[in-house]
């Protein structure tokens, strides 16, 4: 019943899933298993990137949630990713322990260099793993529930609900930028050692990360899926469709609202601190509303309101960003400002609904 | 209430609202043992200086199929905005029964507690089908984590068949809502306050853009919720009116001109001035 | 006055172009002053038989001491531009000359050289070696110093004459010299120097009631040296009650220091809110009267800055009339821009919002990486015209650049001609038209496709021009565009969608509570507190400070 909901039901999804799954199980073998002079080998660095888009792929999955089915376009949710991967980057810090350039045991390097005496109060417990997760999903969640509570219930919508979202993911990179906040300032937080006792330089971890991150993608899809298929999912749709009517029909349509932004960040936020461990830093320049914005194209691009396209959208930004700023850096701009602008003139449902226009031609 | 169950009603996952702002809901049952179901009195809201109600007094008897005229500005929309919490008064009182105040609630609290409203415009979900439109009106725990997983019941898939054919939509059920016909939507929207079990029937001109065909299906279909529901009626089609009302309100610049039998109202003077000028 | 104001074609330019021209004579002084040596010349040919200024001064280097006076009596005679300055380095054994017919003169400042005639930088050992004066002709030179300065033409030079008095202490011939001078000054603000340099000189009296006198005429003295010599004597005085009427005199001193620090502060403050209001008003236009969220505004903004930068770069000759130059061809550029970007890709997302966000930004990077491949990643520097330079000082705690000035001035003007536009046109009716009921004005006949593009234009068009006020303030990059955007947004959300009065008390206010805020806070921390004030100001009235009211409004 709930497979044939979740998986049978969603042709596109399945496949894009299947995708996902066998690249985690082939590039692994791939990477660690197949001598570096095969023409099979895949390179580290094709693993890390791989990586990196898989993170972002749950991060769409995110936004496409929240824009795609409720009709609510935040241009906040890179703070919640952020957020999420500042969490993960307090624990790896703590883990440095009396390794880092001051070997001080318990200070970071930066706060040793602001000459300060004890850690501060909301850097303790993030030694442990567990306690970084939870905070990892509360601090974003908590976040997400108050900024939503204020801004649902005195319905603040649409651009207004957008710009005051962009606004907040400003007003949290000015103050991350501040070295008295205790975040590293500028220079965020880097040079990690390791993650869970696993030594982060090595090959291994790295590609424990990889699958982690696969992992994560694929429940965090199957619960997307879990949400938008159910009869809250409907209520949603619906209120993205015909808010008043919705509300008319007796739903308390904020806290539906309200419940799905919470957990959208909360996603947001578990795609941050797997990202955080890959790329091995996180710093302000995360919160920068321009990041915000690309999400958004991502999902576009890929088609929104379809779950599995924003994870196709994710992979197709992120490979044509990745090849361009590498072979021609001037051009990438101008193709993704030429994206935003073809996506939202000439292709409302992005890839998945441009695939499926063909189709219906074929079939005709 | 032992403190043990107030902790847990307390703490429901979907009343995280109502412990920061605590809302009232249809917590005392209905009473309509002095006749009426709806009490609007001495109502008065202004845009702006423009006075849209202007102590507006209204009675509505459980069971009556009411209909309200008046000329365009007359304050229809208004006086449905005031009663579905859509609009707070600046004066007055409205009262579901004689102990529910429909002032403290929200839309949804008051949508939930019966009281239904079809738009001027029709309102349905595009994207979904007829049933699946239904589906999401019936009357049913409407929290978040109820709906999350939930399915429909048996019995309540029996009241959205007797809907389906009271409607007249029982062939349509599967078709996207998006692709019926006007009329069609029109009826559509009045089955998803139906599938409700709404006790107060708000419907805004139900038979703007109908084809006779259809006006006379809409009039036999709101003459048989009579007694069942209470219905108001806002309608400028006077044929259709004297076809379904046997009592008719007029309201003219936000409070009641006159009231009574179709016949007595017409022949009203001040009504006909109001209608056709001096 | 202004040799700017009198050739200007008034007729043919726009009104705010007429308006800045009016500015230019605040600044009279400094022009005029500059154009008086060049006249000289001509005089002294006129009175051929007297020594020229030229020949007395080269009259100093040689003779006896005796001469040397009679030489001083001579000069001091002559309204000279540069007598102060030979004399001044006279004083001071600064002034050099060598054994030339005729001699050199030669200033010296620290380890610079120049020609005390020509002005020009000497280089080079020339052998030239001080003119000797004595304690006598020093004396008589001192005292012609400070008549020469105190009757300089130029206000800021007569208060700088005072200041330096206060400065180096008042004796008994500079008071008598001061008190004449008082009689005839019409400068309130050097007058009151002088009342300063005269109660401080009083300070030193043997006179007990004097002192209590010049302790009373200080306390409402700004000058430092007022506060230095009232502390002295707080401190250390064995008078015990003209200890504590200083004590008394510095509180009330400080208290008006704190007024016009807060004066100060209201004046920044309002001068950030016109650089907000310059910025946001464009967008009050094209998102509060049409709707259309136009992401790329920032960088019309940026364009119009590197219009500024263009036409300094192609008429490097013209950099006094530069901004004037900039100002309609900001106006122009941005305006096109805008209407290029209303029919090619806004006027096909009418109706959806959010699809308009995120295409306009979408073009907002396009812009910026145009530039960045066009000119350079990097900022261009964008020189200020000299009448916009410099800072006006009202007393010595209080002073105000310029440029602030004329950004707060120009701001202003930008938002009255706009308010003018919107309420006195058949544009503005028009727009305003098609803004409350589409279907409306077209059955009426208004072409609303056109309107919609020429109000995307004007908002455009506006953003241009703020472009031109903020490339006197920031660097021209860019990023320019960016770093305005958001709080545009913000300014325009906030004093209410659709209201352009709204707009300027927001921004306004906005500018008042940064620039409180910034003291106690940090510059970073006091915008994240505003960003968040506005955050909830927004969740509390979402229509804004000042809402649409009534039933349009509602839907």
């Amino acid at each position: 019943m709930l497979t044939q909901r979740l998986l049978l039901s969603d042709r596109g999804g399945m496949l894009v899933l299947g995708l996902v799954v066998l690249m985690a199980i082939i590039v692994p073998i791939c990477n660690l298993a197949v001598p570096g002079d095969s023409p099979l080998h895949v390179s580290n660095f094709t693993v890390g990137l791989l990586g990196k888009f898989l993170c972002f792929a749950l991060l769409a999955l995110s936004v496409d949630l929240i824009w795609g089915y409720a009709g609510i376009l935040s241009l906040g949710h890179g703070a919640f990713f952020t957020l999420g991967g500042y969490g993960m980057g307090m624990y790896l810090m703590r883990q440095i322990g009396d390794r880092g350039v001051y070997g001080h045991p318990e200070l970071m390097d930066f706060m040793v260099v602001l000459n300060w005496q004890e850690l501060p109060w909301y850097w303790q417990g993030f030694d442990m793993f567990w306690f970084a997760m939870l905070m990892v999903l509360l601090v974003p969640g908590l976040l997400a529930l108050a900024f939503g509570w204020l801004a649902f219930r005195s319905r603040v919508t649409g651009v207004y609900f957008a710009i005051i979202t962009q606004a907040l993911t400003y007003a949290l990179m000015l103050a991350f930028f501040r070295n008295e906040m205790g975040f590293g300032g500028n220079n965020g937080l880097n040079d990690f050692k390791e993650i869970l006792g696993f030594d982060l330089a090595a090959q291994a971890t790295r590609v424990g990360l990889f699958i982690a991150s696969a992992i994560a993608l694929v429940l965090g899809y199957l619960a997307c899926r879990y949400i938008v298929t159910s009869r809250a999912g409907r209520v949603i749709v619906s209120i993205r469709d015909a808010e008043s009517r919705t509300r008319f029909c007796g739903y308390q349509v904020e806290s539906y609202k309200l419940w799905l932004f919470v957990f959208s960040a909360m996603l947001a936020a578990v795609a941050g601190a797997l990202y955080v461990p890959q790329v091995g830093i996180i710093n302000p320049g995360e919160f920068a509303p321009l990041n915000s914005i690309e999400m958004v194209v991502w999902v576009a691009t890929g088609g929104r309101g379809t779950l599995f396209g924003a994870i196709v959208g994710a992979f197709s930004v992120n490979y044509a960003k990745t090849f361009f700023t590498t072979y021609s850096p001037e051009t990438w701009l101008f193709i993704l400002g030429g994206l935003f602008v073809l996506v939202t003139l000439l292709l409302p449902k992005g890839i998945v609904g441009l695939f499926d226009r063909f189709r219906r031609k074929g079939e005709k | 209430m032992n403190p043990l169950n107030r902790l847990r009603e307390t703490w429901r996952p979907d009343q995280v609202f109502d412990l920061v702002q605590p809302t009232p809901t249809f917590d005392k049952s209905l009473d309509t043992k002095h006749g009426p179901i709806l009490y609007v009195e001495d109502v008065s809201v202004s845009f702006d200086g423009f006075k849209a109600l202007n102590n507006l007094n209204l009675y509505i008897d459980d069971g009556e199929l009411r209909c309200i005229i008046g000329p365009n500005g007359a304050g229809k929309t208004t006086m449905m905005d005031v009663i579905t919490g859509k609009t707070k008064p600046d004066s007055g009182s409205v009262y579901f029964g004689q102990r529910i105040n429909l002032l403290k609630l929200s839309e949804h609290a008051i949508a939930r507690g019966g009281i239904g409203r079809k738009f001027q415009k029709p309102t349905i979900f595009e994207a979904l089908s007829v049933f699946e439109n239904l589906e999401l009106a019936t009357a049913s725990n409407k929290h978040v984590w109820y709906t999350l997983n939930h399915h429909l019941s048996g019995e309540q898939r029996d009241r959205i068949d007797e809907v389906l054919t009271q409607i007249g939509l029982t062939n349509h059920y599967q078709q996207e809502a998006g692709a019926l016909s006007h009329g069609q939507k029109q009826w559509l929207e009045i089955g998803m306050l139906l599938v409700q079990n709404p006790r107060v029937l708000l419907v805004d001109e139900p038979v703007a853009g109908m084809t006779g065909e259809e006006v006379e299906h809409t009039a036999q279909l709101l003459t048989s919720l009579k007694g069942r529901h209470s219905v108001i009626v806002v309608e400028h089609d006077m044929a259709f009116v004297r076809s379904i009302a046997n009592k008719v309100t007029v309201l003219h610049q936000g409070s009641v001109l006159a009231e009574g039998s179709m016949d007595q109202v017409q022949s009203d003077p001040r009504v006909v001035e109001v209608y056709l000028g001096e | 006055m202004n040799p700017l104001c009198r050739i200007t074609p008034r007729h043919t330019l726009p009104a705010v172009l007429l308006w800045l021209t009016c500015l230019l004579p605040l600044h009279a002084n400094a022009q005029t002053t500059d154009s008086a040596p060049e006249e000289t010349p001509s005089t002294a040919a006129a009175e051929a038989q007297q020594p020229t200024f030229e020949q007395l001064v080269q009259q100093l280097a040689g003779g006896s001491l005796r001469d040397r006076a009679a030489t001083v009596n001579q000069l001091s005679s002559q309204s000279d531009e540069r007598l102060a300055d030979v004399f001044n380095a006279l004083v001071a054994g600064d002034l050099l000359a060598n054994k030339d017919k005729p001699p050199v003169i030669a200033i010296r400042d620290g380890e610079r050289l120049t020609d005390a005639l020509s002005g020009a930088d000497l280089t080079g050992t020339q052998r030239l070696r001080r003119i000797p004066v004595n304690n006598s002709l020093r004396t008589q030179l001192r005292g012609q110093v400070a008549q020469l300065n105190l009757n300089h033409p130029n206000t800021d030079k007569r208060y700088a004459a005072v200041e330096r008095f206060i400065r180096d202490g008042v004796d008994d011939e500079t008071a008598a010299l001061l008190r004449a001078h008082q009689q005839v000054e019409d400068s309130g603000r050097v007058q009151d120097a002088i009342t300063t340099a005269l109660a401080v000189y009083q300070l030193q009296s043997d006179d007990r009631a004097i002192r209590l006198a010049a302790i009373d005429e200080l306390s409402g003295s700004l000058e430092q040296e007022a506060r230095n010599a009232l502390r002295g004597i707080a401190e250390n005085d064995a008078d015990a009650e003209l200890r504590s009427a200083a004590a008394e005199a510095i509180e009330s001193i400080q208290s008006r220091i704190s007024f016009y620090r807060f004066v100060e502060n209201l004046f920044f403050g309002l001068s950030l809110g016109s650089v907000l209001l310059l910025a946001a008003i464009g967008l009050a236009i094209t998102f509060g009267v049409m709707g259309v969220i136009n992401m790329a505004h920032g960088e019309l903004i940026m364009i119009g800055a590197y219009t500024t930068w263009g036409v300094q770069v192609l008429f490097p000759d013209l950099i006094e009339w530069s901004l004037l130059i900039a100002v309609p061809a900001a106006f122009l550029i941005t305006a096109l821009v805008g209407i290029a970007i209303e029919r090619g890709v806004i006027r096909f997302l009418y109706g959806r919002p959010l699809e308009t966000l995120l295409a306009t930004f979408g073009l907002s990077l396009v812009l910026q990486q145009a530039v960045r491949t066009l000119f350079s990643p990097l900022n261009r520097s964008v020189s200020s015209p000299e009448w916009i330079s410099g800072t006006l000082s009202i007393n010595p705690v209080l002073s105000i650049t310029y440029t602030r000035l004329y950004i707060l001035i120009f701001g202003l003007m930008v938002f009255f001609a706009l308010m003018l536009v919107m309420k006195r046109t058949t544009l503005g009716l028009k727009v305003r038209a098609v803004s409350q009921n589409r279907a409306m004005a077209r059955a009426v006949g208004v072409r609303s496709s056109w309107v919609d593009a020429l109000t995307f234009g004007l908002g455009s068009g506006v953003a241009g021009v703020a472009g031109v006020a903020l490339s006197q303030l920031t660097n021209v990059g860019p990023n320019l565009g960016q770093a305005y955007i958001i709080d545009s947004f913000m300014v325009v959300v906030f004093g209410g969608v659709g209201n352009l009065w709204g707009t300027l008390v927001s921004a306004m206010s906005l500018g008042l509570i940064n620039n409180f805020l910034e003291p106690y806070a940090g510059a970073m921390l006091a915008k994240v507190l505003v960003l968040i004030m506005l955050i909830l100001f927004i969740q509390k009235k979402p229509k804004g400070l000042f809402p649409q009211k009534g039933r349009a409004a509602a839907d």
